[in-house]
C-alpha cells in the first residue's frame, strides 16, 4: 500500500518536469511539432504491455540507456521499485501533458505580450506570468497523474514484474490475490482501498479546479 | 523627432503609413475603427511582425531591438493587468525590469491617484481604476516612448471623464513622446500636439493639431462636433470684469476667470457651430471676442445646407459652421477678411 503511494509519487515527480516542458513547447508552432505531439501521445495509444516491453528494451539491463545507467551510476531500473515508478511515469505522461496544455491554452497570450512590452524576456515571462496563472491546472494535472499511476498495470508488470515488497503495486497485488486460491477476500479489501484512493484523488483534483 | 514608417499586408488589406513628429509631444493617430491604428501601434512595439517597420526616436532605431528591449510602454485598450498580481505588483512589474529612471513609484501613484488601490487585485478594480493602473504600470517601466491604444474607449462616459484629466496631467508633467490612437475627437483635441489622420491604412493628413483640426476639407471637420484648436498662454486676470485674458498669437481671447497663473500654457477648443461670422464690428452684443480673421477655405455641406469655413486667426486656425445662406450673403471666399465672433462661454479650456 505504502509502496504503491510511493511509486505513484515518484512517477509524478519523474513526469512533471518533462510534461511541463512538453506542454510549453507544444504551444509554439515549429517544424517537427507533429512528431513531438505524436511521441508524447504514444503511451496513450499503445498497448501498455508494448510500452513496458519498449522500456525494457531501452532501460533494461542490456538496453542502451539501462546498461549505461548501470555502468555510470550502478542504477538498475528494470524489475525495481524505481523501474515501476518510471513505467507509471511514462504511462501518465500524456495525460499530464494534455491537462497542462488545457490550462496553458486558457491563458490569454495578450498578458504575455503585455509582459513583453514591460521588458520581460521569454523565460522571465514564462516564470512570472504563465506558470503562476497555470498553477491550478498544473496541480490538477499532477493529481490526475498520481491517481492514474495508482492504477497502472500492464507497463509495470512488463517492465518491473510483480515482486512482493518491491514492485507489486496495488493493482498487481489485486491480480496476484485473485490468482491464488481463497484470495478473494484479500482482493476485495485491496479493491476497496483502491476505490477509496481513486475517490480521494478525484476529490482533490476537483478542489484544485474549483480554487481557480 | 519621432519617425515612423510601416508597410504591411494582411489578407485583404494593406497598411502604408509614414509620419514624423517633434518630440516630446503627443502624436494622436485618429481614424475610424479598422483604419489600422492598432496594427500600427503593435508594429511599433514589435508585437506584430510587419513586412517592414521603422521606428526612429531622436536618432535611435528602435525597430532593430527585440520587443522586450525597446522600452516602449504600451497601454492596451483592455488594460491587460496581470490577474494574479496586486495593483502594486502590477505597477512594479516593469519597474524592477527597467534600468533606473526618472519616473518614481510614489510620483506615479500620486499622479494617477492610485494610493488607495495598491493592495487590491485587478478583478476588484473598476474599469477606470484598472486603466489608471495600466497607465502607471507602463510609465514605471521607464519608457522612451509610450503607446496608448484607445485607452478610454472601453470605459463609459463617467469613467472616461474620470481618466481624461489624469491623461492631460500626465501629458503636462512628463516630457515623454506619446503615440495615442483614438477615434474620439474630444480626446484628440485635448491631448494631441501632432495629429495624424488615418483612413483605410493610409495617412490622409498630418501636422500640428490646430492646423489639421482646422482644415475644412477633411473628414474631421465634417463631423457634427468639429472644433478649432488654438493654443495660447494666460496673459492676465481681470478680476473686476471676472475675465481671464488669453494671448493666442496676436489675438486676445477673453474667457470667464480661470485658476491658472499668468504665463501658463492653455489650449482652447472652439466648437465650429459656436462661431459667428460678421463683416462689421457689432456694437452692444454680449460676445466678448471679436477676432480678425482671413477665410482660408469654404466647403459647402450640401445635405445640411451649411458651409464650413476655415479661418486664419492670430493664434492658429478656427472653424465656423454657418448656413449656406449666410456664406452667400457675406460673400465668403478664400482670402476674404472677416470677423469671427467667439462667445466666452463657448470656449472649452484645457491646460496645455
Amino acid at each position: 500500500m505504502l509502496l504503491t503511494l510511493g511509486v505513484a509519487l515518484r512517477a509524478v515527480a519523474f513526469a512533471l518536469p518533462p510534461a511541463l516542458l512538453a506542454a510549453a513547447v507544444l504551444r509554439w508552432r515549429f517544424p517537427g511539432r507533429f512528431v513531438l505531439h505524436a511521441l508524447v501521445h504514444l503511451p496513450l495509444v499503445l498497448p501498455p504491455v508494448v510500452t513496458g516491453w519498449l522500456l525494457l528494451l531501452v532501460f533494461g539491463v542490456n538496453g542502451p540507456v539501462g546498461a549505461w545507467l548501470q555502468r555510470a551510476f550502478g542504477l538498475r531500473l528494470a524489475f525495481t521499485e524505481s523501474g515501476a515508478a518510471l513505467a507509471c511515469a511514462v504511462m501518465v505522461f500524456p495525460l499530464m501533458v494534455r491537462a497542462m496544455r488545457l490550462s496553458l491554452d486558457a491563458i490569454d497570450p495578450a498578458l504575455e505580450q503585455a509582459a513583453r512590452t514591460l521588458g520581460a524576456g521569454p523565460l522571465d515571462r514564462f516564470v512570472s506570468i504563465t506558470l503562476p496563472l497555470a498553477a491550478p491546472g498544473i496541480l490538477t494535472a499532477s493529481v490526475l497523474g498520481y491517481t492514474a499511476s495508482l492504477g497502472e498495470f500492464g507497463a509495470v508488470i512488463t517492465f518491473a514484474a510483480s515482486i512482493p515488497g518491491q514492485t507489486r503495486t496495488l493493482p498487481l497485488a489485486i491480480y496476484a490475490a485473485l490468482e491464488t486460491p481463497d484470495g478473494e477476500a484479500v482482493a476485495a479489501r485491496l479493491a476497496a482501498l483502491s476505490v477509496l484512493l481513486a475517490l480521494a484523488g478525484l476529490g482533490l483534483a476537483e478542489l484544485f479546479a474549483r480554487r481557480r | 523627432m519621432l519617425r515612423v514608417r510601416l508597410d504591411h499586408r494582411f489578407a485583404g488589406a494593406s497598411l502604408a503609413i509614414a509620419f514624423e513628429a517633434p518630440t516630446p509631444g503627443v502624436v494622436a493617430l485618429f481614424g475610424p475603427s479598422g483604419a489600422g491604428k492598432s496594427s500600427l501601434l503593435q508594429a511599433v512595439a514589435g508585437l506584430l511582425r510587419a513586412d517592414r517597420v521603422e521606428v526612429e526616436l531622436d536618432g535611435a532605431a528602435l525597430h532593430a531591438l527585440a520587443p522586450e528591449r525597446r522600452r516602449i510602454g504600451y497601454v492596451f485598450q483592455d488594460g491587460r493587468l496581470f490577474p494574479h498580481l496586486s495593483a502594486r505588483a502590477n505597477l512594479r512589474y516593469g519597474l524592477v525590469r527597467a534600468p533606473a529612471g526618472s519616473i518614481g513609484f510614489d510620483a506615479v501613484v500620486q499622479l494617477l491617484g492610485l494610493a488607495g488601490l495598491l493592495d487590491r487585485r485587478p478583478v476588484t478594480l473598476s474599469g477606470g481604476e484598472r486603466q489608471r493602473v495600466a497607465i502607471g504600470r507602463a510609465l514605471l517601466a521607464q519608457p522612451r516612448l509610450l503607446l496608448m491604444d484607445e485607452p478610454l474607449s472601453a470605459l463609459d462616459q463617467a469613467r472616461r471623464d474620470e481618466v481624461l484629466p489624469y491623461l492631460a496631467r500626465l501629458r503636462a508633467t512628463l516630457r515623454l513622446p506619446i503615440l495615442y490612437a483614438s477615434h474620439a475627437l474630444d480626446e484628440v483635441a485635448r491631448l494631441a500636439d501632432t495629429l495624424v489622420l488615418i483612413e483605410a491604412g493610409r495617412v490622409c493628413a498630418a501636422g500640428p493639431v490646430g492646423e489639421v483640426a482646422g482644415r475644412a476639407d477633411l473628414a474631421l471637420a465634417a463631423r457634427e462636433d468639429a472644433v478649432g484648436v488654438l493654443r495660447g498662454r494666460v496673459a492676465r486676470h481681470d478680476a473686476g470684469r471676472r475675465l481671464t485674458e488669453l494671448a493666442c498669437g496676436a489675438d486676445i481671447v477673453r474667457v470667464p476667470l480661470i485658476d491658472l497663473p499668468p504665463g501658463a500654457p492653455v489650449r482652447l477648443l472652439v466648437p465650429a457651430r459656436e462661431v459667428i461670422l460678421a463683416l462689421d464690428e457689432p456694437r452692444a452684443v454680449s460676445v466678448n471676442n471679436v477676432l480678425r480673421a482671413a477665410v482660408l477655405a469654404v466647403v459647402a455641406e450640401g445635405r445640411a445646407h451649411a458651409a464650413l469655413v476655415s479661418l486664419a486667426v492670430g493664434g492658429g486656425t478656427l472653424l465656423a459652421r454657418v448656413t449656406l445662406d449666410a456664406a452667400g450673403r457675406l460673400g465668403l471666399q478664400a482670402g476674404a477678411p472677416v470677423l469671427a465672433l467667439v462667445k466666452s462661454m463657448s470656449v472649452e479650456l484645457g491646460q496645455d
